[in-house]
């Protein structure tokens, strides 16, 4: 399946990716998909274990399992005000 | 009740005319601004960047509780995202209620809330060696864990 990845403030400049459009296997969930992008792509390596992450705009833990054309953002800690 | 995200300076005049009617006792406007010093370096402006399109809805989820808890739908918030100047306002908070607990607590909620649950991040510009850098935040507490 594909997901839309998005990387926002210093997650972003740490791995020069802004937005990115990924195959990962079915069913995987966000920390799946994390891992498997972590293994094939080095700019991911810099990323902390265990991000926040939202999908489709709302927050969700790492076991959350994701769907065909979901859109998962990895969310550095907010400091919003 | 108005919520909402924008990347032009706010109309804080609006933010407050937007709330206050005659069952009111009560009016209260909170600013967030950006300060010239922080932990001691001089600080010459910040950008802030926000994932929007997930900004806007908690923004008013943040309102929405706010509001429930005030008993008061005058609630009117507004963040603001871009390259902002020393003194300007990134945040303008406005509630009004019969009395004035409820318009102070409410006030105080939201912006407690927007430090730790809105996707927005702070990149502070130095006044002296010409850097800058991401500011610390705080780390959402996670839907489902709560």
């Amino acid at each position: 399946m594909r997901i839309n990845l998005l990387l926002f403030a210093s997650y972003r400049d740490l791995t020069g990716v802004s937005e990115l459009s990924v195959d990962v296997t079915d069913g995987a969930s966000a920390g799946d998909a994390l891992r498997e992008l972590r293994q094939r792509d080095t700019r991911f390596a810099a990323l902390p274990a265990r991000p926040v992450v939202a999908v489709n705009r709302e927050y969700a833990e790492l076991h959350a399992p994701l769907s065909d054309g979901d859109e998962l953002a990895l969310l550095p800690p907010v400091a919003g005000g | 009740m108005l919520a909402h995200m924008t990347t032009d300076p706010i109309d804080v005049a609006g933010v407050l005319a937007s709330v206050g009617t005659p069952a009111d006792g009560a009016v209260l406007l909170f600013l967030g601004t950006v300060r010239h010093e922080n932990e001691g370096r001089p600080v010459r402006g910040m950008r802030y960047e926000a994932y929007a399109a997930m900004a806007e809805p908690v923004l008013a989820e943040i309102a929405g509780e706010a509001s429930a808890q005030a008993g008061s739908d005058r609630m009117a918030v507004v963040h603001r995202t871009g390259e902002l100047q020393l003194g300007e306002v990134s945040v303008a908070i406005a509630v009004s209620t019969p009395h004035r607990e409820q318009a102070f607590a409410a006030a105080r909620y939201v912006i407690e809330q927007i430090k730790v649950r809105l996707p927005v991040w702070k990149h502070e510009h130095y006044a002296d060696a010409g850097e800058s850098r991401w500011l610390d935040g705080a780390v959402p507490p996670v839907a489902g864990s709560e």
